[in-house]
């Protein structure tokens, strides 16, 4: 990692080891019988320290990889390990949208929270243990926005009578679904599209190639089979709307990549390689049209101000390790 | 002799052959208990054949391959596949184990899968855990205090937090529990091997204030001492823990506490 992160080494950002990794196998230093992997060495620290602190680590190593890692290096291979994104929301957890051109409009009554919020902690890249914060600090300012916003006993507006009807729809939609493609075959090539062209490093060729395979997979959902009817715990429907949920997610995933035209945090564009902040310093937000299957692509600026007068907003600077 | 027979409608029957993969050269037979609480068949066992070279190393691997490849109604718990969760814990050749964890070549074939023995099945390979998350609840696993909080972290010394070693580490899986003879004449009662493990765990807490309570709530001829040694659950375990040492300690406990 010294070639990579001179300073911080192996301790350097997530996404830095993962293109080190990646640099060094396509340099062909990799190993393994195709050179497609590399190794991790763990063996230069006291088995006691590795019993203590990483004790989750030697056992996935011993259990997948047969390897014991006191005396052995462990083979691993960089991988998606979260989303970045999400639905925005504000701080107190509500979920925000653009109307007519502001876009810090609060989508009344609907929050979100964890991974699948983007309160923007993380902005383009999100680093260890920001998951804590989101649910920790964030978490707790959307229970008290909510306990604020809500009286107990208040009256609800009457539902529509059809209010119902989207949601079973969906699932009958779903649980009869008769076409000949399995969701385990639907989701495998969402997979590959995904691993092949959204990877750690990207190109504006690889991202085009890839927007039009995921519509394509996006199309082929129309075809889907479901074998199991049953109402009782339903794995395969309940995977095929998994697969519904996710393949939006890759879509515009892919889209706002190869719309994004720099490197910025986790996002590394060979044919892009500087951040460029005067003219992306800006969040990507996409609306997804599911009956067209089109995606809309606008923008949120990024708030370049404090809540507080203690401190005051932190310019980005160029990230070395 | 007293001869016991299952009801009828409880008899495992023969199931369904699936055709094996086109092409596979390397085959491992998969016998896979099976029930659909929608229609009125018995339990049955569905054979599977597993392509090797098209499959991971794992139980759970061959068991997703099954589902993708062959027959997508197959019903199983799954989420991790790491060995953290808990999840996956069935019967596999024989013993309760997480099929994540277990390599395909580490047990005999034909592979024999089946959910955790003397449960209530739901489907398939998933059994109704309600009445063992009530037990674990019912030991109140979290940290009680009656001192006021202290500014910032409760805190543990090294060698106190030593002694939640090979307590802390058990994932809820129920492999353990549903292995023990005690449990499966007196689980209603009975809090079985990882609820007391559970228990144990926070006896041993040196933040936590509750131990005279928590003694209190485990003094009873049926929710600890039903436990007779059998040891089941210590050879069972998936993660190498031995809740029988556990169980032995919370007696220790209520034995010390009389002197």
């Amino acid at each position: 990692m010294e070639r990579y992160a001179p300073h911080a080494k192996d301790l350097a950002s997530r996404d830095v080891v993962s293109r080190a990794m990646t640099m060094e196998i396509r340099e062909g230093r990799g190993v393994g019988k195709s050179q497609d992997h590399i190794h991790l060495h763990l063996d230069h620290l006291d088995p006691k320290v590795l019993h203590e602190r990483l004790p989750g680590i030697s056992d996935s190593a011993r259990i997948f990889a047969g390897v014991d890692l006191s005396k052995e290096p462990i083979p691993v291979l960089p991988t998606v390990h979260y989303n970045m994104g999400g639905i925005p929301t504000n701080y107190h957890g509500e979920v925000l949208t653009k109307v007519d051109g502001d876009p810090d409009a609060t989508v009344s009554g609907l929050m979100a929270l964890g991974e699948a919020a983007c309160v923007s902690v993380h902005g383009a890249n999100r680093l260890g243990s920001n998951s804590l914060i989101d649910l920790v600090v964030f978490g707790r300012a959307a229970g008290l926005r909510a306990a604020e916003t809500l009286k107990p006993g208040d009256r609800q507006p009457e539902l529509a009578k059809d209010s119902a009807e989207f949601a079973l729809t969906r699932l009958d939609r779903f649980r009869y679904a008769k076409g000949k493609t399995p969701t385990a075959a639907l989701r495998l090539n969402m997979q590959l599209v995904m691993q092949t062209n959204c990877a750690v490093f990207r190109t504006g060729e690889v991202l085009a190639e890839g927007k039009e395979k995921i519509h394509a997979a996006w199309r082929s959902g129309a075809d889907v089979s479901v074998t199991d009817r049953s109402l009782i715990w339903n794995s395969d429907l309940v995977e095929t709307l998994e697969y519904d949920n996710l393949i939006v997610q890759a879509v515009v995933t892919m889209e706002g990549a190869a719309n994004r035209l720099e490197s910025r945090g986790a996002h590394a564009r060979e044919d892009y390689p500087k951040r460029d902040d005067v003219n992306w310093m800006k969040h990507t937000l996409t609306w997804i049209d599911p009956v067209k299957q089109t995606v809309a692509i606008d923008y949120r600026p990024v708030h370049a101000y404090t809540m507080s007068n203690d401190i005051g907003y932190i310019e980005p600077k160029a990230r070395v390790y | 002799m007293v001869q016991l027979t299952l009801p009828q409608n409880s008899r495992i029957k023969p199931g369904k052959t699936w055709p094996k993969p086109a092409n596979a050269a390397r085959l491992t037979e998969f016998r896979i208990y099976r029930w659909n609480p929608d229609d009125d068949a018995n339990p049955h066992i569905d054979v599977y054949f597993v392509d090797r070279d098209d499959c991971g190393p794992m139980i759970l691997d061959a068991l997703i391959w099954i589902k993708s490849k062959i027959d997508s109604t197959l019903t199983f718990r799954r989420s991790c596949r790491e060995g953290v969760c808990g999840s996956c814990a069935m019967n596999i050749d024989g013993l309760n184990t997480l099929a994540c964890t277990r390599g395909i070549d580490e047990v005999a074939a034909p592979v024999t899968v089946y959910p955790l023995p003397h449960q209530e099945v739901i489907k398939d390979l998933v059994p109704d855990l309600t009445v063992f998350y009530a037990q674990h609840a019912s030991i109140e696993p979290w940290l009680k205090t009656i001192s006021p909080p202290p500014e910032k972290e409760w805190l543990q010394s090294p060698e106190e937090r030593a002694k939640l070693d090979g307590l802390y580490e058990c994932i809820l899986c129920a492999s353990c529990s549903t292995a023990c003879p005690s449990y499966w004449w007196t689980g209603d009662r009975y809090l079985g091997p990882a609820v007391l493990l559970q228990a144990y765990r926070w006896l041993v807490d040196s933040r936590d204030e509750a131990q005279g309570e928590r003694l209190d709530n485990l003094e009873d001829p049926f929710r600890l001492y039903r436990c007779h040694t059998i040891m089941n659950c210590a050879k069972t375990c998936p993660k190498g823990l031995n809740p029988a040492k556990a169980i032995i300690h919370i007696k220790e406990m209520m034995v010390e506490r009389r002197l």
